[in-house]
């Protein structure tokens, strides 16, 4: 099983580093979309398949569903990736890369100093889960709806059209 | 079920988060910059588990339940805000946010 966990581990990184490098919006979905995929069989391998399962269907499903839909409502079309091209400048990435690289490293210094033991073979089932989100983390979860119902008030008005844009649409 | 050392775990969410933040600061497309939003949460929802996972208990998946709902309201009014950006302004460079009730 610990093989299957670094191999993952290994396709995530990958994955997510041809995300941070694609000029095309599409492609960079499609290769995030494959890391969270290898990210949920880290959280399978990790004992934790409610988890690996609504990664899948909440990260991967729903919310790159959402991002699919605007982009193809933006409607870039082939220069885009042109323009892409010309905001990516290696001065603009060289010092972003450089100062995060030394946080990274000083967090895998700590990290691997630090003892930190090995994580136990024993698999949190959805009952648990369950159980722990009604029973002493409720109030977590009243919370949870309302930013819900926030988020989806807020994308609301956003998402309508301005009176003066387009008269008699919209609200 | 894998008996890694959880400080690999740790290293594989340490990881996907720098990569998160370079993309965050490099970009200058709005799309791009949420994609990093988002890889940078997932990085940490892989911390929870993982230290979850050290001590065999439940509470970091039940962390991860939140941080996904977070996700899932921020990523629905960033892209609502991108939709507005772009209706405005005909581009998707960030730079060119610089007026505010235009």
């Amino acid at each position: 099983m610990n093989i299957i966990f670094y191999l993952a581990a290994a396709v995530a990184i990958v994955a997510t580093l041809l995300v941070v490098t694609r000029l095309n919006a599409v492609h960079a979905l499609l290769y995030l979309i494959v890391s969270l995929l290898a990210v949920a069989v880290v959280f399978y391998t990790l004992g934790a398949p409610f988890v690996a399962a609504l990664e899948v269907i909440i990260y991967a499903g729903a919310i790159m569903v959402l991002f699919v839909f605007v982009i193809m409502m933006l409607n870039l079309g082939p220069q885009a990736t042109e323009t892409e091209r010309g905001w990516a400048e290696p001065e603009l990435w060289f010092g972003p890369a450089l100062l995060c690289g030394v946080l990274l490293g000083e967090v895998i210094y700590l990290i691997l100093r630090m003892p930190t033991g090995t994580t136990l073979a024993r698999v949190g089932t959805p009952e648990q889960v369950g159980v722990a989100l009604y029973g002493p983390y409720l109030l977590g979860v009243e919370l949870a709806s309302l930013l819900l119902l926030a988020g989806l008030v807020g994308a609301y008005h956003l998402g309508r059209r301005a009176p003066h844009e387009e008269p008699g649409g919209g609200v | 079920m894998a008996t890694v050392p959880v400080a690999h775990g740790l290293l594989l969410a340490g990881v996907l988060f720098a990569l998160g933040l370079v993309a965050l600061l490099g970009r200058r497309n709005v799309i791009f910059m949420l994609l990093a939003v988002e890889i940078m949460l997932n990085a940490a929802g892989v911390a929870f588990i993982a230290a979850g996972a050290r001590w065999g208990r439940v509470d970091g998946q039940v962390m991860f339940l939140f941080i996904l709902t977070m996700a899932a309201a921020e990523v629905s009014v960033g892209l609502a805000l991108v939709l507005q950006f772009y209706n405005r302004t005909r581009t998707l460079d960030v730079d060119a946010a610089t007026s505010m009730k235009g």
